[in-house]
């Protein structure tokens, strides 16, 4: 299914990235909503603060923390109880969550949280990269990345549906580039009311916190049992594979929008160069590739919009014909000269029949801009490996030698 | 038993693991000395303090870990902590 935006002008107002979150949080009627500010996460909460005080999100506690390690400790118990949970944070604060978020995922409690993506300390840094996110990928919570505000405002009301359906029941974060997506004035859609309630059923859990019935949640696991825990984190997230889609087949039905499920193609069909990338970095690889296209170039471009479940099956059957598949990263695993996605993108095609080259770009890092050069260069230097092989396999992309 | 996942089982299983084997030192109480005072029953952790009929109390030996906290806080000292041996 091709991307199908399908905006109702009389519809489209223009608001902040932040508040088009906090719209759609408010919309998908939470019961806790646990706030502490960071920047550039700060707008959102306080958009949340804002309708709560004009009464406008119905049945619903916003409990202000005293840090970020509380503000995700709060929803563990608010989960319990069976309150559709919410928080939002970025950086410094997704770290300090860091032993949180595995009791959450552990505890299989489908809180939803967004995360706008920033670079963490030291340096100290508040613009924007993928590694706070990136740095969390192994905690047992859904990761997905939006690249414009219209679609982080529909991705939040899907996160939901997705995390709390009862063969996921995980947590989710849904990602947003920091600054670039969560402070930019766009027209967008507001998610409807209406229509939310329609696409989004209630949290009823199987087992909720009640005095009236108690029961241990998160209880001690022994070597006897532990294995089995993570064994069924691990099916839940592969049932995930399939939820996401269904997610965004149905948000399609209702509200006319579609941007992929795990991942989104733009004109890989007969692409001899694959782009991969995350976030809001895609917009503008997708003008390099209609100037590409328009000159007769073979381009195309691979969005990730989840990162985890990783789309194994999804990524091998869009490269599977490419010459060249180029990785765009806005982290990097210190030590192995290397981001995530290219990482795990080389990984997923091992042990397959699928020979292609895959490099690889650290792209981004500190907010760093990256103009429409950067990505022609990347292109061209693609166009190299396609003629005579991989050069230099993964490597940092616009250094300032004159600096070091 | 069948896992439930996010570790949800009903309450009281602490009951069935028995924790007494953790012990080191046991402690045994001298009733000549004890004066009733329920200190060691309010400041057992466990609780492995049960009262007894006669208002004396008794350890419960499948759950005292031998802390040593009810030794240490008795103004009698009624409890001594005798070393665990085979």
């Amino acid at each position: 299914m091709a991307v199908t935006r399908n905006l109702d002008k009389d519809k489209m107002v223009v608001v902040e990235g932040s508040y088009s979150v906090a719209h759609s949080v408010k919309v998908c009627k939470p019961n806790v909503i646990s706030a502490y500010p960071i920047t550039p996460q700060t707008h959102i909460v306080e958009d949340l603060s804002q309708f709560m005080a004009d009464g406008e999100i119905p049945n619903c506690e916003y409990i202000n923390v005293e840090s970020e390690f509380s503000a995700l400790s709060a929803l563990v118990g608010a989960s319990a109880v069976g309150a559709r949970s919410y928080s939002a944070t970025t950086s410094q604060g997704l770290e300090l969550m860091h032993e949180v978020l595995f009791n959450v995922s552990g505890m299989r409690f489908p809180v939803v949280m967004t995360v706008v993506n920033r670079a963490v300390s030291a340096p100290i840094n508040i613009w924007n990269d993928h590694q706070d996110s990136i740095s969390q990928r192994d905690t047992g919570w859904i990761q997905l990345y939006a690249e414009d505000t219209q679609e982080i405002a529909d991705m939040t009301a899907q996160a939901f549906k997705i995390a709390e359906d009862k063969d996921v029941l995980l947590p989710a974060m849904v990602c947003m580039d920091g600054f670039i997506l969560s402070h930019v004035y766009e027209p967008v859609v507001l998610l409807e009311q209406d229509l939310v309630d329609k696409y989004l059923p209630a949290y009823n859990p199987e087992f909720v916190l009640d005095s009236k019935d108690p029961k241990s949640f998160g209880a001690f696991a022994d070597p006897s049992t532990y294995t089995e825990f993570r064994f069924l984190q691990e099916k839940a997230m592969e049932a995930a594979l399939q939820k996401i889609e269904d997610a965004a087949n149905d948000f399609h039905e209702l509200f006319g929008r579609y941007y992929g499920g795990l991942i989104d193609e733009y004109e890989t069909e007969d692409a001899e160069i694959i782009i991969m990338a995350m976030g809001s970095i895609i917009g503008t690889i997708k003008d390099v590739i209609d100037a590409r296209r328009s000159k007769g170039e073979k381009v195309g471009l691979l969005k990730v919009r989840s990162f985890r479940p990783f789309p194994k099956e999804a990524i091998k059957k869009v490269v599977k014909n490419a010459k060249v598949v180029v990785v765009l990263d806005k982290n990097i695993s210190i030590g192995l000269n290397e981001g995530a996605l290219f990482t795990e993108t080389k990984s997923c095609l091992y042990n397959t029949k699928i020979d292609v080259p895959v490099v690889g770009y650290m792209i981004g890092h500190g907010g760093r801009d990256i103009p429409v050069g950067t990505i022609e260069n990347i292109i061209d230097e693609a166009k190299g490996v396609i003629s005579s092989g991989i050069k230099v396999e993964s490597q940092f992309t616009d250094v300032r030698e004159e600096l070091i | 038993m069948k896992i439930i996942p996010g570790g949800v089982c009903e309450p009281g299983t602490t009951r069935v693991n028995k924790t007494g084997g953790w012990r080191t030192f046991r402690p045994i109480y001298d009733y000549d000395k004890c004066i009733k005072c329920k200190l060691c029953e309010l400041l057992c952790p466990e609780p492995a303090i049960l009262p007894k009929d006669d208002g004396f109390f008794e350890f419960d030996y499948d759950f005292c870990k031998g802390c040593g906290i009810c030794a240490n806080e008795c103004p009698k000292q009624a409890i001594e902590m005798v070393l665990e041996e085979k």
